[in-house]
């Protein structure tokens, strides 16, 4: 066993970013630097790992997942105080620091709450049973007569009983975290279900909230890479002179790796475009006209049958009027507002890098790797940036600050510009699906084939690769990552022959990694598009359409209620005509969330403008740990993929993304917002599943049927630009 | 050069090697005032919006060498915990941010509509906040809440 320490004055020294509930302001700590850090339990098998209580009564949380804007940050602290039975004042909350906290994975796929934070529930009921022992124990009574509330342990008759703090001092617990310790009844929960309000949204609203882009620390230079002007073009030769005249201003090169500091921030960006080099272009891509038919044309890495149920194949060949559609997403940027940044001090043999990553544990490794220093020796600590969705600039504009340190020797600051976030972060890869399906007598959906062309994620492969460290010649390992994007490509519906195909494709038109909800909004947008083809065809109402084959009642609740918000008419679609009505539905990965949307939507025939109306949208997500944390991830899974849907497109050449900035690539805007209705369903006794992604899956599906329904085209292509409109419009009853 | 400005009403005097430096970069780094934000730096997001001479402007945007004589307001200089702009109250009362970091940009140019239109209609403030973007999605949230701030309410 370690001698005991005080971890109050280790925080103090550490430089992590402690986000006390109690205080009004979280600030930055100022920078320590140590990387292996003794004393820290981080074996994500140990209670020590996930919290430590304190001599005067209050309770860190180390959370390895963190708080994207996402509300994590207060429905972690409810679970654990919940379950140890502690006011949340009592509980500070440490994030992503890959010295103080467990790897609890990255934080991505909406498991912030269901992994992370179940996880730090189970730690905390183990810890509350060890108080409870040690307190009846104190107490003299048997464990059956006590109960932990209010931070200690008392008799369950009444009378004195004896703070946490007391009974377990500034030791450490020393247990395994026990996965049968027994958790709270839900119905006697005081804090989960609550909408508390987040920690950090006052400092958030008064300006003062800590972002890495405010993060200095003694000695730090500002850096700007100098991406090059065609993606793998090699650089043949920098002119220094040219910056000669910006004080302080010094070019870093690392064979193609090309960046500069100085002093001053303004100076670096004045370096950065006054920098003179030469480079040897390459015409490496397809360009985004082309991606469509070069996803047909391969080259492919293999074909999976992902799913076979019945024999559709025969089922189709023999149906008379069978129904075949084709449907396109393209590739799209995270689209974070401020544009990625980082610090690094890598110096003495060891790294410290102030980053707003979503995988600092994972990112941990591959920086050690690029730059050749032992695991150990490298400090990944998470700060708050500008939401991600998925994997953005933060990982490259990180490993750019890293690289730079090392060269000159000090801590640098890299933020990324607008372009560099735009042409350079990893894009959410495009995705062709191919769908045929054929009715039944019965009017209900016979068979069903899915056939999607997708880019291969690279198996193993341990993180995206980084870009800096691969214009440095820095060996990393090399491959797609996409995330999970072919789940969500059948039928939620009883079809008794289904065939789901996946074509990986070897290759992606740009560099991808996960956007959120990878995959699974392409895939509803074709797979319930189609069921309301089908409906069409079957002259069904579509929700009738849908209850009719849908067996789960989980699922058949989220589409009555959807459906009741916007007060449904049964009626086969397309509809008279003015404003159309759509709705759509997802059993998340097949096994997660429940959620319909409903929406209405106008379509102006003159301009090709779709205007929406309303979104109304019943989610079921389990347990909700935070309705209004629940609220606000549906509300903004629906207006970013309705922006996504009607606007979002990245253009490139041959070279490089050509729409560099927000004019080039607009996104919804305040006068396109439409009502929002929503209907969030509370079950306190399913597991709390979260609430990050789900909601965007059904949007741009509901829109299309929406769309159809108002003005009887049916669009098959994102963005549904009014150029696309007026076309589909043009060519009435066709595609668009 | 030496540039002599009035931010949250006091006077201060910066150095500055450019006189092209936007006056973001001299909020941020010389006068510490790191609520407003670089967004873009296109004057496209909104993101580093602060209050000159009552009108809402884009930092990122306004050369040092233009700001002489100007009064600015930073969101640091609209309102504290202690004393609340009604625009930043009914933020929080609403829980109308996510990340946070265009919520500069939607309290200033909300602060400026207001005192300009002290009852705006929705589309009004549909219409003040067109070219302030939000990634995260809490546009409805932002709407309460400049509504909330103005007495008004949300259907």
């Amino acid at each position: 066993m370690n001698a005991p320490f005080s971890r109050r004055a280790f925080l103090k020294s550490t430089g992590a970013l402690v986000v006390a509930l109690g205080a009004p302001e979280a600030g930055f700590a100022q920078v320590a630097g140590a990387a292996g850090l003794a004393g820290r339990v981080l074996d994500p098998a140990l209670v020590d790992a996930y919290l430590a209580l304190h001599p005067d009564g209050s309770v860190t949380i180390y959370c390895g997942k963190v708080d994207l804007g996402t509300g994590l940050r207060i429905a972690i602290p409810q679970m654990a105080a919940e379950e140890l039975g502690i006011g949340l004042e009592k509980i500070r909350l440490i994030e992503g620091d890959t010295a103080l906290t467990p790897d609890q994975g990255s934080t991505a796929g909406s498991t912030g709450v269901p992994r992370g934070g179940v996880q730090i529930r189970q730690a905390a009921a183990t810890a509350r049973e060890a108080l409870m022992r040690l307190g009846a124990e104190r107490l003299g009574i048997s464990l059956g007569e006590v109960e932990a509330k209010q931070g200690e342990v008392r008799p369950k008759q009444g009378g004195a009983g004896i703070g946490f703090g007391d009974l377990i001092g500034d030791r450490q617990f020393a247990l395994k975290l026990d996965p049968k310790a027994p958790l709270r009844n839900p119905d006697d929960y005081i804090l989960v279900g609550k909408p508390l309000r987040r920690p950090d949204l006052p400092a958030k609203v008064f300006g003062t909230h800590p972002y890495i882009h405010n993060l200095r620390v003694d000695g730090m230079l500002h850096g700007r890479t100098v991406r090059p002007p065609a993606v793998e073009a090699r650089l043949v030769s920098v002119d220094e002179s040219s910056i000669a005249h910006i004080p302080g201003a010094k070019v870093v090169r690392i064979e193609n790796f090309l960046g500069v500091v100085a002093d001053d921030e303004w100076d670096a960006v004045r370096a950065s475009r006054a920098l003179k080099a030469d480079w040897e272009m390459r015409d490496s891509l397809v360009g985004n006209e082309a991606v469509r038919q070069s996803m047909r044309a391969g080259p492919f890495e293999s074909d999976e049958t992902l799913m076979k149920k019945g024999d559709a194949p025969s089922v189709l060949a023999a149906a008379g009027d069978r129904l075949r559609a084709e449907f396109y997403w393209p590739v799209q940027t995270h689209g974070s507002m401020g544009p990625s940044c980082a610090v690094a001090d890598v110096r003495d043999g060891k790294a410290t890098i102030w980053t707003a990553s979503q995988a600092t544990h994972r990112f941990r490794f591959a920086f050690a790797h690029f730059l050749g220093l032992p695991d150990e020796a490298v400090r990944l600590i998470y700060v708050d940036g500008a939401g991600c969705y998925g994997m953005n600039g933060h990982d490259d504009a990180a490993a750019d600050a890293a690289l730079m340190s090392r060269a000159v020797g000090r801590p640098v600051r890299v933020q990324w510009m607008r372009e560099d976030e735009h042409r350079f972060d990893p894009k959410g890869p495009p995705q062709l699906l191919a769908l045929e399906g054929a009715l039944g007598d019965d009017g209900k959906i016979a068979a069903w084939r899915t056939q999607m062309w997708i880019p291969k994620a690279t198996a193993s492969l341990p993180n995206v690769p980084l870009l800096g460290p691969q214009a440095a010649g820095a060996k990393q390992p090399l491959g797609l990552s996409t995330g999970l994007i072919s789940q969500n490509a059948s039928p939620p519906y009883a079809v008794q022959n289904v065939e789901v195909l996946a074509h990986w494709l070897k290759d992606a038109p740009l560099r991808p990694s996960n956007i959120r909800a990878p995959g699974k909004i392409a895939n509803i947008f074709a797979v319930e598009s189609f069921t309301d083809e089908l409906a069409v065809k079957a002259r069904e109402d579509s929700l009738a359409f849908r209850l009719a084959s849908l067996q789960d009642p989980r699922g058949i609740e989220v589409l009555e209620r959807a459906a009741a918000l916007i007060a449904w008419q049964p009626r086969p679609s397309p509809g008279p005509g003015g404003i159309g009505r759509g709705l759509a539905y997802v059993h998340y990965k097949d096994s997660e969330n429940y959620v319909a949307i409903a929406m209405e939507a106008e379509v102006d025939r003159e301009t090709g403008v779709i205007r929406v109306r309303r979104v109304a949208c019943a989610h079921d997500c389990g347990l909700m740990v935070n309705p209004d944390g629940v609220k606000a991830q549906v509300e903004g899974n629906i207006l970013q993929t309705l922006s996504r849907s009607l606007f979002e497109e990245i253009k490139f050449d041959r070279r490089g993304v050509t729409s560099a900035d927000w004019a080039s690539y607009p996104i919804l805007t305040f006068p396109d917002v439409p009502e929002l209705l929503i209907d969030l369903v509370q079950r306190p006794h399913e597991p709390p599943l979260g609430a990050g992604e789900a909601a965007s899956a059904p949007v741009a599906a509901a829109l299309a049927n929406a769309v159809h329904d108002a003005c009887g085209v049916r669009l098959r292509t994102v963005p549904f630009t009014r150029d696309r409109v007026r076309a589909a419009l043009a060519g009435e009853g066709k595609s668009g | 050069m030496s540039y002599t400005l009035t931010v949250n009403g006091r006077e201060r005097r910066v150095e500055s090697g450019d006189p092209d430096q936007p006056l973001l970069y001299v909020l941020r780094n010389a006068l510490g005032f790191t609520g407003p934000k670089f967004g873009c730096g296109l004057g496209q997001c909104g993101a580093c919006t602060v209050i000159a001479d009552g009108a809402p402007i884009r930092s990122c945007q306004l050369p040092i060498s233009a700001t002489k004589g100007m009064k600015i307001t930073t969101i640091e200089g609209l309102g504290t915990a202690e004393k609340p702009h009604p625009v930043q109250a009914a933020f929080i009362a609403e829980a109308a941010a996510q990340c946070g970091y265009c919520t500069n940009g939607m309290v200033m140019t909300s602060a400026a509509l207001i005192a300009q239109n002290p009852k705006p209609s929705l589309d009004e403030i549909k219409q003040a906040l067109a070219g302030n973007l939000c990634r995260c999605g809490t546009h409805d949230r932002v709407l309460r809440a400049v509504l909330r701030a103005t007495g008004g309410q949300k259907k």
